[in-house]
């Protein structure tokens, strides 16, 4: 390098992406590592089977924030959508499917009473939506040490609470540290719409729906209506050209990406961050090094727990970040037929959760490091609205598939209580076995299938326990308190290190607010070289 | 004789059989759940053994822990405030210990027993921070508090007791030297250190041979008047040679429940042991912040008018409150009137002029008296004996 770096960005996931392009954006010199083979992190698309590819990760796109969008300028760099505003079907064994998008609600079983209730309840949290959104857009309060940003952030926090009214302010009060389980209950009588809401309640985090917290992570995944999104959407290409998208509007605004470039340590100088080593053997020195990597890598790995102090070592030791989520990929020779699904459907997002309790028992296995017996299901089959990624005439489905252990006991690979099957190959037969109770004739089209654990997933995307949001999304894992107390507002805690992934504030999902609020606090902080 | 000691929940020291026999006055205080006496005859008679001829003091519930393994140094120098790499094998190293924050946890010992071997000993239970400072080295931390008894032999006559026990070469050994004799199987740890500010040294032997190593210690001490003492001429000792007691002189940082209340070193006097040299440390980032924004508080010694221990005064500057005295005693051989205390900044520079109000009371009248009193920069008692090899044949 003949010119000093001013940041080295670790890991070309959204977050550093999107962290590199506004600092690029301010005059920063930057350097991105990523140490796999393609940029995006989480957002990628890989070919499980010869002529199969599929989002490997995340499969939907419903939370990237509308201003980054914009001000990347994503599809001039070639984002462009299969398909938008998809609603979410649960599915019924019966043909007898739930629909919901947004406010609307169909289904045979739902009656005029719920329709109306979840009018309002959608309503009603769609506000307290619009109010979070707006708290995660600048960098959480500082509670210790406010300074006038902070004091204004808690102001406006604050505000925001009053002007919701006295009736919704203190509904929210009352159900934001309660479990979707029991607030469904209280709003509704249709089972599978209780159902869905539980199933987003605990979709990617290691929890149930009887959980509390789970309101909070109900409303953080609705986030996205806040940035423009109404359901789910696809991308063309998969999430893998999202990334390309992202890569690329990043480079045109002079990051250097080098990809294959495996960071093993964040080397300290006198108590400062000031560059990294490589796999390789290179180094390199920069003014500031952010981390796209989860908290755990980054502290426990790259820094190393015993070059920071001990109170500090302890709360890294502490996060939580244990995945519960694994991923499904079938490689299809035909189209799969749900029971009472047409075409359009098939591309819509299928939910398998029949009812609460099925979610809360398909949870509790995994409390004891076993994986549920009747797991519930996010399906996405992106060849209906994107042909590409599967040879003429054939289909892929994905799924997010809950819950499975980081590690059962005797390891995946190890055997399971059904006759000479290892556990994988027991939990695929078990996911098979659910989806077909609903797609009957599947197992016949299945030409090449691959499950990823989470203990996969922490090997191909580099997070440490699976978890995809880098560290579970409970109430002391948000805000000021994430990823710990003592880091936040994307300072790391250690000089001249910032954290600008999942990992901080405001936490997980392709929503690339991490990257941005991180870029804006370095720009303000004034570190170069 | 049945000792009102044997009626009590407390625990008990691996002296206590003998400890409790030769406690005549039966004055019973606890340290950290054992039973320890405060005085064993007369709190004087036994000041003056450890200044006049020799002094054994029962420290065994003194927390040791053992520190293992390639990753042992590196360990203890992220732990403590002073270059560990500097303590080294056969020396013992005085150290504070802080959190995050840069407050004190506690202050003690580390010996530096062998290659990647170290004991700390500590006043606070310090397992759970020892543990979790472990995370991300290869080390074994392991808690020796029950299986190692420990006496101090403090005075002028120690040596000699000790040499006339069978310790032979001991005179050679420096001040914060550490030896090993074998003893009855096992082996007998000495280390030229205390807590009284003379000639002195400690013994750490296993937990089943500490009432043979009393009875031998009392036996070849005899010649040399050898007495055990308490916690109260201990701490006569100590404050007249300076020693912070933690607990006392400050509130270990863990155990601070109210904010603001415990310190940093630099506001014990305790700097010195502070290096920043080194990159990484518990409370190096707070310590800096504080180097530059400045201390809160200062650590001064007080030589106070009169002979009334000003025991828990206020110490006034120009009629206002400035700070509060944390130990005082009157110190018999510096025939000084001493003071620990804690000074709000700018005070404590050495040679200030300040007051005590002291209170205190004779037979039910109490009294106060507003004793002028200054800043002084060493401890009273410091006696060339202390530091001589080998110490003169007292």
């Amino acid at each position: 390098m003949t010119d000093k770096l001013d940041v080295i960005l670790i890991g070309a996931g959204h977050n550093g992406l999107v962290c590199a392009n506004y600092l690029a954006k301010a005059g920063r010199k930057v350097l991105v590592l990523e140490a796999g083979d393609s940029p995006g992190g989480a957002a990628a698309s890989r070919e499980f089977a010869p002529g199969y590819s599929v989002s490997s990760c995340a499969q939907w796109l419903y939370q990237l924030h509308s201003g980054v969008s914009r001000d990347l300028d994503l599809e001039r760099h070639g984002l462009q959508w299969a398909a938008r505003e998809l609603p979410s079907l649960l599915l019924d064994t019966r043909g007898r499917h739930l629909s919901l998008l947004g406010s609307r609600i169909d289904g045979e079983g739902v009656s005029d009473g719920d329709r109306e209730a979840w009018r309002a309840f959608h309503a009603r949290t769609g506000k307290y939506v619009k109010l979070l959104a707006r708290v995660f857009e600048s960098r959480p309060p500082n509670l210790v040490e406010a300074g006038l940003v902070d004091r204004l952030n808690l102001l406006k926090m604050g505000l925001g609470l009053k002007l919701l009214g006295r009736d919704d302010m203190s509904e929210l009060m009352r159900i934001i540290l309660t479990n979707m389980y029991d607030l469904a209950e209280e709003y509704f009588d249709n089972p599978q719409l209780k159902s869905l809401l539980g199933f987003d309640s605990v979709l990617g985090s290691r929890m149930g729906p009887r959980t509390p917290n789970t309101v909070f992570t109900y409303l953080y995944r609705r986030l996205g209506e806040a940035y423009g999104y109404n359901g789910v959407a696809q991308v063309k290409g998969g999430m893998g050209a999202l990334a390309q998208a992202l890569a690329a509007s990043a480079r045109a605004r002079g990051v250097e990406l080098r990809l294959g470039a495996r960071v093993t340590s964040i080397d300290m100088f006198n108590g400062r961050a000031g560059g990294v080593s490589l796999a390789s053997g290179e180094q390199f020195r920069a003014a500031v090094v952010v981390s796209g990597a989860d908290p755990v890598t980054t502290y426990g790995t790259l820094v190393g727990l015993r070059n920071m102090e001990t109170g500090m070592a302890r709360r890294v030791s502490q996060i939580r970040c244990a995945g519960a989520a694994a991923k499904l990929h079938l490689a299809l020779n035909a189209a799969p037929r749900f029971t009472g699904l047409d075409e359009s459907q098939l591309g819509q997002r299928l939910v398998i959760a029949p009812d609460l309790n099925y979610l809360e028992r398909a949870f509790n296995a995994v409390k004891y490091d076993e994986y549920s017996a009747a797991p519930a299901l996010d399906i996405s089959v992106p060849t209906i609205n994107d042909p590409g990624g599967a040879p003429a005439g054939c289909h892929v489905l994905s799924a997010i598939v809950q819950f499975a252990p980081y590690e059962p006991a005797g390891g995946w690979e190890g055997p399971s209580t059904a006759a000479g099957a290892t556990h994988r190959e027991h939990f695929t037969r078990l996911i098979l076995d659910k989806i077909a109770e609903y797609a009957p004739g599947i197992r016949d089209q299945v030409v090449a299938c691959q499950l990823l654990t989470p203990q996969d997933i922490e090997r191909d995307y580099g997070m440490r326990g699976g978890h995809w949001h880098h560290a579970e999304m409970s109430l002391d894992q948000v805000l000021m308190m994430r990823p710990f107390p003592g880091a936040t507002q994307y300072g790391s805690g250690l000089d001249g290190l910032y954290l600008c992934g999942a990992g901080a504030h405001p936490g997980g999902g392709v929503m690339g607010l991490a990257g941005r609020n991180a870029a804006r606090e370095i720009i303000r902080r004034g570190a170069r070289a | 004789m049945k000792s009102a000691s044997d009626a009590t929940m407390m625990l008990r020291t691996p002296f206590h059989s003998r400890v409790a026999a030769a406690c005549e006055l039966n004055a019973w205080g606890t340290w950290k759940g054992y039973t320890t006496p405060t005085a064993y005859t007369d709190v004087e008679l036994e000041y003056f053994a450890i200044r006049s001829t020799a002094g054994v003091f029962d420290l065994s519930p003194m927390n040791k822990y053992r520190i293992t393994g390639p990753d042992a140094e590196a360990y203890l120098n992220r732990l403590v405030t002073r270059d560990v790499s500097k303590i080294r094998a056969g020396r013992v190293g005085y150290t504070v210990w802080c959190n995050d924050a840069g407050q004190v946890m506690d202050d003690g010992t580390i010996f530096h027993l062998g290659e990647n071997d170290y004991r700390v000993c500590a006043f606070a239970r310090a397992t759970d921070w020892l543990h979790w400072s472990a995370l991300g080295f290869d080390v074994e931390v392991v808690d020796e508090s029950d299986e190692v008894a420990a006496l101090a032999v403090q005075g002028p006559t120690s040596c000699a007791a000790l040499l006339a026990m069978g310790l032979v070469g001991l005179e050679q050994l420096k001040p914060f030297g550490l030896t090993m004799f074998p003893f009855e199987g096992g082996t007998l740890m000495v280390s030229r250190t205390g807590f009284t500010g003379d000639l002195g040294y400690e013994l750490w032997i296993a937990a089943d041979k500490a009432e043979l190593l009393w009875d031998r210690l009392f036996e070849a001490g005899r010649p040399h008047l050898i007495k055990p003492f308490g916690s109260d001429a201990l701490d006569m000792a100590r404050i007249e040679a300076g020693f912070l007691q933690a607990g006392v002189d400050f509130v270990p940082a863990e155990s601070a429940v109210r904010s603001g209340r415990s310190r940093s070193p630099y506001e014990l006097g305790l700097g010195w042991l502070v290096d920043m040299d080194k990159p990484v440390f518990n409370g190096r980032k707070a310590l800096l912040r504080e180097q530059a924004r400045g201390s809160r508080y200062r650590f001064a010694m007080l030589d106070v008018d009169g002979n009334k221990p000003a025991s828990h005064s206020f110490i006034l500057s120009g009629g206002k409150k400035v700070g509060t005295v944390t130990s005082a005693a009157w110190c018999p051989t510096a025939k000084t009137n001493v003071a620990f205390a804690q000074l709000e900044m700018p005070h404590g520079d050495v040679g200030q002029e300040l007051v005590a109000e002291i209170y205190y009371q004779r037979e039910l009248q109490w009294t106060r008296v507003m004793a002028p009193c200054r800043v002084i920069g060493a401890p009273v008692f410091n006696p060339p004996r202390r530091r001589a090899v080998p110490p003169g044949a007292f």
